[in-house]
């Protein structure tokens, strides 16, 4: 395309160096004999076992999915039909619920996750609340529905309400036409939605730190106790087979969406 | 048309979910602020803006581990500035250099930097103890600024490049026809058309790095204390949930404020645009 300075070039690949060092030798130091981390002793893949052991780690992984997986169900089909709305209605409040969808967005972590706190703690008065899956599922959630609803409308965004008159004309009634008309074209959009909450949810800290309660942990909250106490080279192993997890997930999905990828023109 | 009908089919649940679960808790958070706490994790009677002195650092009462509040708010701001900066220096030449790459090439590079966007926060904060503990710059602040600045990164350039992407180069033709120097063409030509990038990229980077507590407690120590740490340290071992609310709402202020000038200044397009 255009001529690259070759310092340029440079640079760029040293950033991506920065960017990969400490995956590196992450990945590196799960693999060593020491258990204290310091120095390089050996290789080894024994921790790996050690990880499979431990009863804590096979909780927090079940406690993770479960969490992701139903918050995940819950919010696509919320923020879905937020999206929805958005799009096909112009409110004269739109603004205002815009400004609403964001805010859980760019709310920092710590204020979402700690007004959660003390919601549950002013509601377990009037419902027995229980700290633990569903105060976690529940936070999750609730930021979970801005990304969705979003993607799905700027998905939408595209297409006027033509379709969905032209079926209306044909014959269909609402419901038809969302069916047959409104969601096949909104589903890319939905599907990518989901998936981002999905990841989110799965890598959620801050906001799962606050509302878990005691006793019930997902996997970042077990790393984050883990770290506090000292690396250790299972941690190590754990966190890198959640790096290849995630990678993993990626390069399918990047194969996946590349053919069918469809440029907007603008 | 939005009927009462339409509405509860589709705006209505999202809408309602948000306001109870998002909109009321951080009402709650304001309430509290005003009040006194009464033992650990309890607030009553009387209504007091004892708290909101505090924050301000009025009051004459001082933690073990936080000096002085207004120093912790101004550790913040500069350390989430700093490592802003740092975020667009590497970044923003990274952006052009993926931009100028053939497609498969491109492809790769932004799947590269996108991974470590979506691999786990707290992992990638973590490594950096194995190689900074060796060299004795754990935990310290430097460690902090590093850890933020690495974890930012990423979403820093993928709105950035997203802009770069974009850019008419010929622009660059035609300012150098007019007897512009390679420089003053990329300054007057290209630079503005990256500013919506830039200035996204430097929100979605500085925005969550002002509330993080996440880096500093496990890159820093009790030195290197943020308003997170703070906040956090409140509603834990002090267990004092008014004053950990009046921190917790200004920080929130202070974010709502900059988003609603962002809003004013972009228009509402430009809000949606950030996402």
């Amino acid at each position: 395309m255009r001529r690259v300075s070759p310092a340029l070039a440079a640079y760029s690949w040293l950033v991506y160096a920065f960017m990969y060092l400490p995956i590196f030798v992450l990945v590196l130091f799960s693999f060593n004999t020491s258990k204290f981390g310091a120095t390089w002793e050996g290789f080894t893949t024994r921790w790996y076992g050690v990880l499979f052991a431990r009863q804590d780690v096979r909780e927090a992984v079940v406690n993770t999915l479960t969490v992701a997986v139903t918050s995940t169900l819950i919010s696509a089909v919320l923020g879905t039909l937020l999206g929805l709305g958005l799009w096909r209605y112009t409110v004269r409040f739109r603004t205002a619920l815009t400004f609403l969808l964001v805010t859980p967005i760019v709310i920092p972590d710590v204020v979402m996750g700690v007004s959660l706190l003390m919601f549950y703690a002013l509601a377990r008065h009037l419902l027995p609340f229980q700290g633990g899956l569903t105060t976690v599922l529940l936070a999750h959630v609730t930021f979970q529905v801005s990304y969705v609803a979003l993607v799905v409308r700027s998905r939408l965004a595209g297409y006027g309400p033509e379709l969905e008159e032209a079926a209306r004309d044909l014959g269909a009634n609402g419901l038809r036409a969302f069916l047959h008309v409104t969601l096949p074209i909104a589903l890319p959009g939905v599907l990518s939605g989901a998936l981002l909450a999905f990841t989110l949810s799965l890598d959620d800290f801050v906001v799962t730190y606050f509302t878990s309660g005691s006793g019930f942990h997902t996997l970042p909250v077990l790393i984050y106790t883990a770290v506090k106490r000292g690396v250790t080279p299972d941690i190590n192993a754990l966190s890198t087979l959640l790096i290849g997890f995630t990678a993993l997930l990626l390069i399918v999905a990047s194969l996946l969406t590349r053919p069918r990828k469809v440029r907007r023109e603008d | 048309m939005l009927t009462l009908r339409r509405f509860f089919a589709t705006l209505g649940p999202g809408t309602l979910w948000l306001l109870v679960f998002l909109v009321l808790p951080l009402l709650i958070v304001l309430g509290y602020s005003l009040l006194t706490r009464t033992d650990v994790g309890q607030v009553g009677l009387p209504v007091t803006l004892e708290n909101w002195q505090r924050v301000f650092g009025y009051d004459a009462l001082f933690e073990e581990f936080v000096p002085d509040n207004l120093l912790v708010l101004w550790r913040s701001v500069w350390v989430a500035g700093l490592s802003t900066l740092l975020c667009v220096a590497l970044g923003y030449p990274l952006a052009f250099y993926i931009a100028s790459q053939p497609q498969r090439r491109k492809n790769l590079l932004l799947l590269l930097l996108i991974i470590p966007f979506w691999t786990n926060f707290l992992i990638r904060v973590y490594a950096w103890i194995i190689i900074l503990r060796p060299l004795g710059l754990y935990p310290s602040t430097l460690a902090v600024l590093l850890g933020m600045t690495y974890a930012y990164l990423p979403f820093f350039v993928l709105p950035v490049y997203s802009s770069v992407e974009k850019v008419d180069w010929r622009l660059v033709e035609a300012a150098e026809d007019l007897g512009a120097t390679p420089v003053r063409a990329f300054w007057a030509a290209v630079f503005p058309q990256t500013l919506p990038g830039l200035v996204a990229g430097v929100i979605l980077t500085f925005v969550p790095a002002l509330g993080t507590f996440v880096v500093s407690d496990i890159l820093g120590g009790a030195k290197t204390a943020l308003v997170g740490n703070l906040i956090q340290n409140q509603f834990g071992q002090s267990g004092d949930w008014a004053y950990g609310s009046a921190l917790s709402f200004l920080l929130l202020g202070v974010v709502l404020l900059g988003l609603w000038l962002y809003a004013r200044a972009a228009g509402q397009r430009g809000l949606e645009e950030l996402v």
